[in-house]
């Protein structure tokens, strides 16, 4: 790739690809644009909404709008971290998260981006909803109370591993994750090592028998607040 | 293999085991059966080559399939505002009570099941149900009782289906007790038209002349964004991909609106010369006219056309006698979901998924249907079009207003003498409108359906027109005894209830947004719930991944600002200033049977 563009993020001159996304070009010049769902090998979903940015005065995901040259995007501004602020509300109370004791603690990135956005407790309230656990694989587990419906998993399991083990069902607030068999986690081609194991940004989707392995005090956001690493790469 | 499943397997076969013939295949399974099973879902991944999930997760989306039978005969009765008001509750009473069951559950002899179902484009001859595709408009409770006592002697639908109605409602094919009251022509849509005149003058100029046409008719979308038709055909015209499609999007769910119904009725021949131009236009050969489930009574009788149309030489090869240019049209029948009608949730539904609304970039007309460049048109448009080509582009461009061309289809419902379907020149003032309609004591109006805003008294003086009350044609009118904040909240269920669950601000916001609003309708709401309502509601427009959810809270942020009073006077503050937020003891139910006494305090 020969040929860049430029642009600016929060008044910041950068250059980018043509080819890239807006939070690809962000990221590359150390800008960290807040997300959930996004994940660098995954084909972007833009289901979450935290990546919203104003581009050219409009909203757009930054995960999935290509960049332009000329494009003004504004990200780190009080209006957008107040939306931000309001859909990790959304998505805490919308299932059911026991931080406290669950195992991804420390390592989410749901809690993680709540710390990083300054939230103590969400304003609305919680929906307390059903949901249902499935335990019937030998080596992941998959509590549905944690998902916030990211698709991480669907597309990992269908464009890496091959396999389409995982798919939303149903619509509306009743959408879920369902697996390919109607008996369960344990009758679909899913294994541990799977890549589709390992991507849930939430406790949702975890591998069996590796819980509370890294003391607090040594888990990934422990000290640095999620996105920091894109942060420090921009400042060499 | 049992029964079932090879019967499955024959379907799936007659589909040509075609994955993104999914819609198609599972409909057909759903009409036979009843309801999709297990097995079949198993059975149709395998015949099409795809997994069990997949299946499931089409299958799980739309309103019209189910997982669980439902009985021979379902009854969907239409729940919408304008029917709720027109006591739509006494018609279901009379249901329940002759059939036994109470709404959402099936006759133990697996007879009959109720349930209720979004507006079903009857709302000018509401209430109206739907059963086994047959509409049965115009209900009383005496009638309710009646179909459904008919139903359980064993009569079929066809048979009970009544004195049909007018114009083509009465075709043989049709056979439907639908009016179309159809209450004002004007010169455009409903003028008289001779089928192929249009399609001929448009052969006779360049594919880049008839987009040139129009461009210069400045015709813009009548589905109720606006966007520029000619520029969209241009867009598609322009890339050089050997497939490309032609969509008409007849999913005609936005509640209020039912014009499309009058001219799939009335007029079809002016919507697929529109379609077939549009094909010549951009260099497509493939048309599909999307069809809502709710219009299924019409199904056979487009065939008809179509398979006419195809005689005549105005389908197929070199169609009209212009060598070279082909082109077809299929029906793709939908399955029960507003989302649908949003134009890359339908073309995501063509492809045999669920209806969920893709990414854009990429534009339908650069990477549509299939991964094809795909223009997405409503039905009104195609007509416009067809027009345009027939009569010039400057016969239509002056007509209407200045930033609005031409004449608009007014779906007319609610509290008024004369429901049904106007077609007005752009620019028309509501009050006249209203006038017109013979508007009793109108203190509302929903214009463009929930997606639009409530106006009340002091704008009447206001204009219909794409720069100032933009609609997609529907108008409901509310008289001064109608409840606004009830109105809000019926069109919050709605899209509650239609969200495709993607995206996190419109599947979670509107819940939350309904549990503060339900405050003011229960008397528990205190003044800082307004500005609560109002931050929460922008945030769900600010952050939604598609246009239905950027207009979902549009029911309450508009009559937030347009009927503030109806809120203000509900909120009762408390001496003390603690006010109740919830019901305390309705709280403590579970806990109270859980211990087996009642509590001390409350």
């Amino acid at each position: 790739m020969s040929t860049t563009i430029k642009m600016t993020i929060d008044g910041k001159e950068i250059q980018a690809h043509p080819d890239q996304t807006i939070l690809q070009a962000a990221d590359a010049a150390g800008v960290y644009i807040p997300r959930l769902c996004n994940m660098k090998e995954l084909i972007p979903h833009g289901s979450c909404r935290v990546c919203t940015v104003r581009c050219n005065g409009r909203p757009q995901a930054a995960c999935i709008q290509p960049v332009a040259d000329g494009m003004v995007v504004e990200s780190n501004t009080p209006e957008l971290t107040e939306h931000r602020r309001a859909i990790i509300d959304m998505l805490f109370v919308e299932g059911n998260h026991y931080c406290m004791f669950c195992e991804k603690s420390g390592n989410c990135e749901l809690q993680a981006m709540a710390y990083r956005l300054g939230i103590a407790t969400p304003r609305y309230p919680y929906q307390f909803p059903h949901r249902q656990v499935d335990a019937t694989h030998p080596d992941v587990l998959i509590d549905r109370n944690r998902c916030i419906l990211c698709g991480r998993c669907v597309s990992a399991s269908r464009d890496v591993d091959g396999k389409s083990v995982f798919e939303f069902v149903g619509r509306n607030s009743h959408k879920r994750v369902a697996v390919n068999a109607e008996s369960g986690l344990g009758a679909t081609a899913l294994t541990g090592a799977d890549r589709a194991a390992g991507v849930c940004p939430v406790g949702s989707i975890i591998r069996k028998r590796t819980a509370y392995a890294q003391p607090i005090g040594q888990r990934k956001y422990d000290h640095q607040p999620i996105g920091s690493d894109i942060e420090a790469a921009g400042q060499k | 293999m049992n029964d079932l499943e090879v019967r499955v397997r024959a379907i799936c076969q007659a589909h040509e085991n075609n994955r993104t013939r999914l819609m198609d295949i599972v409909n057909a399974v759903q009409n036979e059966f009843g309801y999709v099973p297990g097995c079949a879902l198993d059975a149709i991944a395998k015949e099409c080559g795809t997994q069990r999930v997949a299946v499931q997760s089409l299958v799980s989306f739309y309103a019209f399939h189910s997982e669980l039978p439902k009985g021979r005969h379902v009854i969907r009765l239409c729940n919408d505002i304008v029917d709720q008001f027109q006591d739509v509750q006494a018609v279901a009473d009379a249901m329940v009570d002759e059939a036994g069951v109470p709404f959402g559950q099936t006759t133990p002899d697996n007879l009959l099941h109720l349930e209720w179902t979004p507006c079903i484009g009857m709302s000018d001859q509401a209430p109206a149900a739907i059963v086994d595709d047959v509409i049965f408009p115009r209900l009383t409770p005496a009638k309710a009782k009646a179909l459904v006592k008919a139903l359980k002697a064993g009569k079929s639908c066809a048979e009970l289906a009544g004195r049909t109605g007018d114009g083509n409602n009465s075709h043989r094919l049709v056979k439907s007790a639908v009016h179309n009251n159809l209450r004002l022509r004007g010169d455009v849509i409903f003028a008289d038209y001779h089928p192929g005149s249009g399609l001929a003058k448009a052969l006779a100029m360049s594919p880049a002349e008839v987009v040139r046409d129009v461009k210069t008719s400045r015709l813009r979308g009548r589905g109720g964004a606006g966007f520029p038709t000619g520029m969209k055909w241009d867009f598609a015209r322009q890339t050089d991909n050997r497939n490309k499609y032609v969509i008409c999007n007849a999913d005609e769910g936005e509640p209020g609106t039912f014009k499309d119904r009058v001219i799939l009725t009335e007029c079809p021949e002016l919507l697929f010369d529109g379609m077939t131009i549009a094909g010549y236009a951009t260099g497509s050969a493939h048309g599909i006219l999307y069809l809502r489930a709710e219009y299924a009574y019409l199904k056979a009788f487009i065939e008809d056309l179509l398979a006419k149309r195809h005689k005549k030489g105005l389908l197929g090869k070199d169609v009209a006698g212009k060598t070279g240019f082909n082109f077809d049209i299929r029906i793709q029948m939908g399955a029960g979901a507003y989302i649908c009608g949003e134009e890359t949730a339908l073309i995501s539904s063509c492809e045999g998924r669920r209806g969920d609304p893709k990414n854009r970039p990429p534009f339908p007309a650069q990477k549509g249907y299939l991964e094809c460049p795909t223009i997405v048109n409503n039905v009104e448009t195609f007509c416009c079009a067809a027009r345009i080509l027939q009569e010039g582009p400057g016969w239509f461009a002056q007509k209407g207003s200045k930033g609005s061309p031409g004449t608009k289809l007014l779906s007319v419902s609610g509290d008024c003498e004369k429901p049904g379907v106007y077609e007005v020149p752009f620019g028309i003032q509501l009050q006249d409108l209203l006038e017109m309609v013979g508007a009793d004591h109108p203190a509302a109006v929903q214009i463009g359906g929930p997606s639009g805003s409530l106006v009340g008294k002091a704008e009447f003086n206001r204009t219909i027109c794409y720069d100032d009350l933009a609609t997609g044609g529907s108008v409901m009118i509310f008289n001064q005894k109608r409840d606004v904040l009830k109105i809000a909240m019926y069109f919050l269920d709605f899209f509650i209830e239609e969200s495709c669950g993607y995206c996190t601000p419109c599947r979670v916001g509107n819940v939350l947004i309904r549990e503060r609003l339900g405050r003011f309708l229960n008397g528990t709401a205190e003044s800082a719930d307004l500005d609560y309502l109002t931050r929460l509601g922008t945030t769900v427009k600010f952050m939604s991944r598609c246009g239905m959810g950027q207009t979902s809270p549009n029911p309450v942020l508009t009559t937030l600002k347009n009927f503030p009073d109806a809120y203000r006077s509900r909120v009762k503050e408390r001496k003390d200033k603690f006010q109740p937020t919830f019901d305390i003891g309705a709280a403590l139910v579970d806990s109270q049977a859980l211990a087996g006494r009642k509590s001390v305090h409350f």
